[in-house]
């Protein structure tokens, strides 16, 4: 049997919700899957007995070179501010800001990972003006550079890899450790922003529930309705690299199951999309922002094609909150 | 100040969400002062200005990953306000569920993965108890974690089918949520409640939930542990006996609960009261008697205490004085603490009204105070469920003024938040933030009164040095601190 990789786990400017959302992992639990997987929690923030000065040393021995870690993962965004001192985020009883202590185990791991679209590009903290100078480990926003900047290569030869998603799936985090456990991890799996292929190759649209509202540009118009949410309520799932609707959460759910619009929260700059998050922006009442490879004039001709031949159930179930028009049966047809 | 003391800086604690400093100093191996530290800023409130205020219930809940959904409620109930709206009978039912599914996940979380922990220190190797504690409490490895991890995921299916998912839902909106349920839906929800229960009644309390909920005084939680000891309550009770923990941690005994899960009645509105407890008395709530002062916090631009409408928050690293990035909330000018005691309390639960008079707010009480919660909460929810009329509406749409103000308070699982949002020219003009751990771990005022937690640590027993810091991780904990909400 080979050993487990030694992984430490840190937050800095981060919500705590990529390691809430590990815990939901299922079928086995979060501590049977990380075991098959050969990872072994050296520290975690939420998980681990060690405090106080325990971890502090444990920081110390890693550093020093007395005990050996695989694998870095850093959930929530790097703090540099104020004025690049990154005193808006100090590691608690060091009196060292956690940007510092950040660069120096990147140096250690052979392995780092972005745990959350914070620690990799910058994420929710970067909004607004980016009042605390946050940024991604390897991304500012979708800019290369970030704490470690872009030429940055851990001791395996590997970029930062960018568990992207606010929060993550626990699937997303715990494939991608168990990826790299087995050894099964270089540049080929992981897309143009370095996310791990295993759930970006497909979009946020695929399995999507609403998926005949779509075809038919039967569309939701209020928060609550069943129609597709693309013309209307900002969904951008038809654009969005991730699994979330052929691998659910929380049992059967996804953003767009539950409701309401995919903001493509695994893609860099998310959190700034330069319209009201629940609206999509038009121009001439054609939503901009069209599925990525398909030519707009075709999809226009075809939306507005299919719009005519909307179904009559499709048109009203599309602004209800529940089925008002159940399908009907041929067979029964002539009976109805 | 005496003559011999020393300063002991503490931190990073783990098992509490976000980052925490504490420092303490010592006498003759006592805590004679505290102060605490919240060593991490994100500025949510910054960012939060100039936006379209229906972002912030994209932006807000990602304030904090454990306490989401009560961002969220905060962030919706603020919307509501500023429009003048209310949710449908069924947004109401679907929002009390979704809120409780993750405060009772929260209370679980903090017994089993944060509090449970410590008491397989080494530190108690010397107690008969140890061993067993430590088979099934300790940290990652304990057969606790076995049985409890399954069951908070298959738990948190609740809010996979009535809120897509958690955290970091947007299913929360000021007319009720997104999701309306389909009959066979109605019956998942049963299922998913029923096998909880059964969890809580085989390995938590062994017992039934309504048997837990009827435990009047402590004379009767000791015999019921007694009887019982099968159960990881009453695992937790013997222990807690042992160490001492009704001794740990008393800190003003002023409580405060906005009240939790709403009935959309105008005569009772909440299901677990509102009001203040100050000086041994029940008062109602009123929220423009809170302030937040700033005289010891990295922040700027404000001489005395705010009321929120009238807050900012200005980050200053260099503020002389200032010790931590929390603010420090005050209820008429008063030091109060929150949380699953506080609502207990106020809502007049005989057990907790007779911990409070016997010990105060405690590390027992506190803890107690949250299990009771799951044996009050789980059978409330079987009730909501069942009350969801099929093919009736779950969300009203309104319309968001172009100038106006509202605020949104909830109970998240470790107690009061609240939201205060004015919007100018259609934007966020003002949006300010009080959470449950900014009243908990606030720091000293201008009065130089120090916050709860810093009086709750005052006189105990640390050992020469400070060594034994294992009491005060009780203590910390007791209140299930979430720093990423308390400076947001």
């Amino acid at each position: 049997m080979t050993t487990a990789l030694r992984t430490l786990w840190l937050q800095s400017g981060s919500c705590g919700g990529c390691s809430m959302s590990l815990l939901n992992a299922e079928s086995p639990d979060l501590y049977a899957t990380l075991e098959y997987a050969g990872i072994e929690l050296l520290w975690h923030p939420s998980l681990s007995e060690a405090s106080n000065g325990e971890f502090i040393d444990l920081l110390n021995r890693i550093m020093s070179g007395e005990q050996a870690l695989d694998i870095l993962c850093l959930e929530g965004s790097v703090m540099r501010g104020p004025n690049d001192t990154g005193r808006f985020h100090m590691l608690a009883g060091t009196g060292r800001p956690m940007m510092q202590w950040i660069a120096d185990l990147s140096r250690k791991a052979r392995y780092t990972i972005a745990i959350g679209s914070c620690a990799a590009f910058g994420g929710v903290t970067m909004a607004g003006g980016n009042p605390t100078e946050a940024c991604g480990l390897q991304y500012e926003g979708n800019q290369p550079g970030g704490l470690l900047g872009e030429d940055w290569h851990s001791p395996e030869g590997l970029r930062v890899i960018n568990v992207a998603g606010c929060p993550v799936h626990p699937g997303w985090v715990t494939d991608t450790l168990a990826q790299v456990a087995m050894g099964d991890m270089d540049e080929t799996q992981l897309d143009e922003w370095n996310r791990p292929r295993s759930y970006t190759n497909h979009l946020v649209h695929h399995g999507c529930t609403r998926n005949e509202f779509y075809e038919f540009k039967a569309s939701a118009e209020a928060p609550s309705d069943q129609g597709c949410m693309m013309e209307h309520m900002g969904c951008l799932g038809t654009q969005a690299h991730a699994d979330c609707n052929r691998r659910p959460w929380n049992g059967e759910g996804s953003c767009i199951r539950g409701g309401y619009a995919c903001i493509n929260c695994t893609a860099p700059v998310f959190e700034e999309p330069g319209h009201p998050f629940t609206e999509t922006p038009k121009i001439a009442g054609i939503p901009i922002g069209l599925p990525t490879d398909m030519p707009k004039a075709w999809f226009v001709a075809l939306a507005s094609l299919s719009k005519a031949a909307t179904p009559k159930r499709l048109r009203e179930n599309a602004v209800a909150d529940h089925i008002v028009v159940p399908p009907g049966s041929d067979k029964k047809r002539g009976e109805r | 100040m005496a003559g011999n003391s020393t300063r002991r800086i503490l931190g990073p604690f783990n098992r509490v969400e976000g980052d925490l400093e504490v420092q303490v100093e010592i006498d003759e191996g006592r805590i004679e002062s505290a102060w605490v530290n919240s060593p991490l800023y994100r500025g949510f409130e910054q960012i939060l200005v100039g936006k379209d205020p229906r972002d912030a219930l994209v932006i807000t809940p990602r304030i904090c990953g454990i306490c989401s959904v009560s961002q969220s409620v905060a962030a919706a109930r603020a919307l509501a306000d500023a429009q003048g709206i209310e949710q449908t009978p069924n947004g109401l039912l679907a929002t009390n569920l979704i809120l409780a599914c993750e405060n009772v996940a929260d209370h679980l979380s903090h017994f089993y993965l944060f509090f449970m922990p410590d008491f397989a220190r080494s530190d108690y190797a010397e107690h008969a108890w140890h061993r067993d504690a430590a088979e099934r409490f300790v940290a990652q490895k304990g057969s606790a974690s076995r049985d409890m991890l399954p069951a908070r995921s298959e738990w948190m299916h609740i809010t996979g089918l009535l809120a897509g998912k958690w955290p970091h839902s947007l299913a929360l909106q000021p007319g009720g949520t997104t999701r309306a349920i389909e009959p066979r839906e109605k019956l998942r929800l049963q299922s998913i409640v029923a096998g909880f229960r059964r969890f809580l009644e085989t390995t938590l309390f062994a017992d039934k939930l309504e048997n837990v909920a009827a435990i009047a005084t402590e004379d009767e939680l000791m015999a019921w542990a007694g009887q019982h000891a099968g159960g990881d309550f009453a695992h937790f009770v013997r222990i807690a006996a042992s160490a001492g923990l009704a001794k740990l941690g008393r800190a003003t005994d002023h409580f405060m609960s906005y009240g939790a899960y709403a009935t959309g009645h105008p005569n009772e509105t909440h299901r677990f009261e509102s009001g203040i407890w100050f000086d041994g008395r029940r008062e109602s709530f009123e929220q423009r008697a809170i302030t937040e002062d700033i005289s010891h916090a990295w922040m700027h631009a404000q001489r005395t205490p705010k009321h929120p409408f009238d807050g900012s928050t200005l980050p200053d690293a260099d503020i002389a004085d200032a010790y931590s990035w929390c603010k420090a909330p005050r209820y008429n000018g008063r030091v109060f603490e929150v949380g699953a005691v506080a609502r207990q309390l106020i809502d007049g639960h005989p057990l907790i009204a007779e911990l409070v008079t016997n010990g105060g707010g405690n590390v027992f009480s506190r803890v107690v105070a949250r299990l009771l919660e799951l044996a009050r909460v789980v059978p409330m929810m079987e009730g909501w469920i069942k009350a969801i009329a099929i093919g009736e509406t779950f969300c009203n749409q309104g319309k968001l003024p172009k100038d106006g103000e509202g605020v949104g308070l909830v109970e998240a699982a470790r107690g009061s938040l609240g939201h205060w949002l004015q919007i100018k020219h259609g934007r966020i003009l003002n949006y300010q933030i009080v959470a449950p751990t900014t009243w908990n771990f606030s720091p000293r005022d201008q009065d130089d009164v120090p916050g709860a937690l810093e009086q709750a640590l005052i006189g105990t027993e640390v050992g020469d040095n400070g060594k034994q810091t294992v009491s005060i991780q009780h203590i910390v904990r007791s209140f299930d601190p979430c720093m990423v909400c308390t400076v947001h």
